[in-house]
């Protein structure tokens, strides 16, 4: 017995699903915004002289790395409402744990970006006179940076993946859309088909230009930017 | 001659290791001083403790004339210094550093590498920062790469831009360490050559160097230092040519073991042979 495929009902729909991919790019855009910020700060925390900022960035990062997202992001939505007394939407929900999730993966990357440049570019820093916040801002940073664009290439992709966690919590994103055109609908198969092509059809060029950009700075032996 | 640099009864120690032993050293304005020893034998050590890179455990630092840091008086009473990073960041910036591996800024040009701690740090302007990196560039004859990137730059090169870089703070003195240990051999006559005209110039130098040949024609001073003491110090004549001490002795054995006659080379486009004394 073939199955009959039948899609004439996702043109009627478009617009609703359309209106979803809006709210999954919105999310996806915050939250990584939010979490490479967060990540920036606690990377420098992870790696700072001070024990007790060195500290505070290792709670963050191992307990956010050890819980899982989904639980993350059910614990901020019934949990943000009681603690600010705020009612929360489950906007709010998503792009906190969304954001503190990114954040505790993207401080990793930026420690180990930081720790890849060699003590002698610290010390020539620290040699002409520049004190530690100066010596990160103008000589560590910019170069760690340039080691990590492939890394936080792949973590944009986690991410954008990680989005559809909050359909569970009832956020209008692409994949809470789609499931209500399905069971309205009746047509699970082909709704869901769809949405692994928008994925994919966003994502692909995304991971390609990661792979090109790996690529790019491996050859610049992570020095020279420019020729 | 004013002083411009004075140690008085350094000591650095590692754990139970010492390696600095109570250095008296004074360095006067535009004199050359070399120090010269074994690895191991706490030069470059010495050379970290002048600008604070590694924090001496007893001792005083005079820079120009004033100490640096604090005296405080520890638990039991004795008195010992106290180093706040605020004070050594300035006083950074009145000395400066040549490293062995260049440590090159790899993501900047060559005049931003020496423009970027005179404009951040002294506060000059772009046009100013700029007129200056030239002139230093000048000084070490590598004017026409100040567009390009360290890693398209020759280690020579490269350690010249370094050596600019220092200079461009416009320090009261000069610290080279190994400047030339991690050149290729045909490229360290051209830093040799460019340290020798700064020292003709009058700047200040402390210099760590095996190159004992530039140490003898350069140097108004060696210090020959041996397991984290002073053993010998005099004149180039009196510590490399007449050494009185046994170590001394054996050590410039060993250095000069075998020796070959000048080669005999048609005169470059300028005389850069270091000539004898």
């Amino acid at each position: 017995m073939a199955y009959i495929w039948n899609f004439h009902f996702l043109i009627q729909l478009g617009p609703l699903l359309l209106a979803g991919l809006v709210n999954t790019i919105k999310l996806w855009a915050v939250a990584l915004s939010c979490g490479l910020a967060i990540g920036l700060v606690m990377g420098i925390f992870r790696t700072a002289p001070s024990a007790i900022l060195r500290g505070i960035g290792a709670v963050y990062v191992e307990s956010i790395r050890n819980t899982p997202g989904l639980v993350l992001l059910i614990w901020f939505f019934y949990a943000l409402p009681i603690l600010t007394g705020v009612q929360s939407s489950a906007w709010l929900a998503a792009v906190v744990s969304l954001s503190l999730y990114t954040g505790a993966y993207s401080a990793e990357i930026y420690r180990a970006g930081i720790a890849s440049i060699e003590v002698g570019q610290w010390e020539a820093a620290r040699a002409l006179g520049f004190g530690y916040g100066n010596q990160m801002r103008y000589v560590v940073l910019p170069q760690a940076l340039m080691r990590m664009i492939p890394a936080f290439g792949n973590r944009a992709i986690e991410l954008a993946k990680a989005t559809t966690l909050a359909s569970t919590i009832a956020f209008g994103e692409l994949l809470y859309t789609a499931k209500t055109i399905a069971e309205d609908q009746m047509r699970p198969l082909e709704t869901y088909t769809v949405v692994t092509l928008i994925f994919t059809a966003i994502l692909l060029p995304v991971s390609y230009a990661c792979v090109w950009l790996e690529r790019r700075v491996a050859n610049s032996n992570g020095g020279t930017p420019r020729e | 001659m004013s002083e411009v640099l004075r140690l008085e009864g350094l000591t650095k120690s590692y754990g139970r290791t010492t390696v600095l032993k109570g250095i008296d050293l004074t360095v006067h304005r535009g004199e050359t001083v070399c120090l010269i020893g074994a690895s191991g034998s706490g030069k470059s050590t010495l050379l970290r403790c002048v600008n604070f890179l590694g924090y001496p455990t007893g001792g005083r630092v005079y820079l120009e004339g004033k100490l640096v840091g604090q005296e405080v008086a520890d638990r039991s009473g004795a008195k010992t210094m106290r180093y706040r990073e605020s004070e050594l960041c300035a006083v950074r910036t009145h000395v400066g550093m040549v490293f062995q591996q260049f440590n090159l800024f790899p993501h900047m040009t060559v005049e931003e590498n020496v423009m970027i701690a005179p404009i951040k740090i002294r506060g000059l302007s772009r046009e100013d920062a700029r007129k200056r990196a030239e002139l230093h560039l000048q000084r070490v004859g590598i004017p026409e790469k100040a567009k390009a990137y360290p890693g398209q730059l020759s280690g020579g090169q490269q350690q010249r831009v370094a050596i600019a870089r220092a200079l461009a703070m416009e320090p009261a003195i000069m610290l080279f360490d190994e400047a030339t240990s991690a050149l290729d051999p045909e490229l360290v006559g051209e830093v040799l050559l460019a340290m020798r005209k700064l020292a003709q110039e009058g700047t200040t130098m402390l210099v760590v160097t095996h190159e004992l040949g530039f140490a003898y024609n350069v140097a108004q001073r060696i210090v020959y230092l041996h397991e984290g003491t002073i053993h010998e110090e005099g004149t180039p004549e009196q510590v490399l040519v007449n050494p009185q001490k046994p170590r001394t002795q054996e050590f410039l054995r060993g250095v000069t073991t075998f020796r070959m006659p000048e080669p005999k080379l048609a005169p470059a486009e300028q005389s850069n042979r270091g000539e004898e004394r």
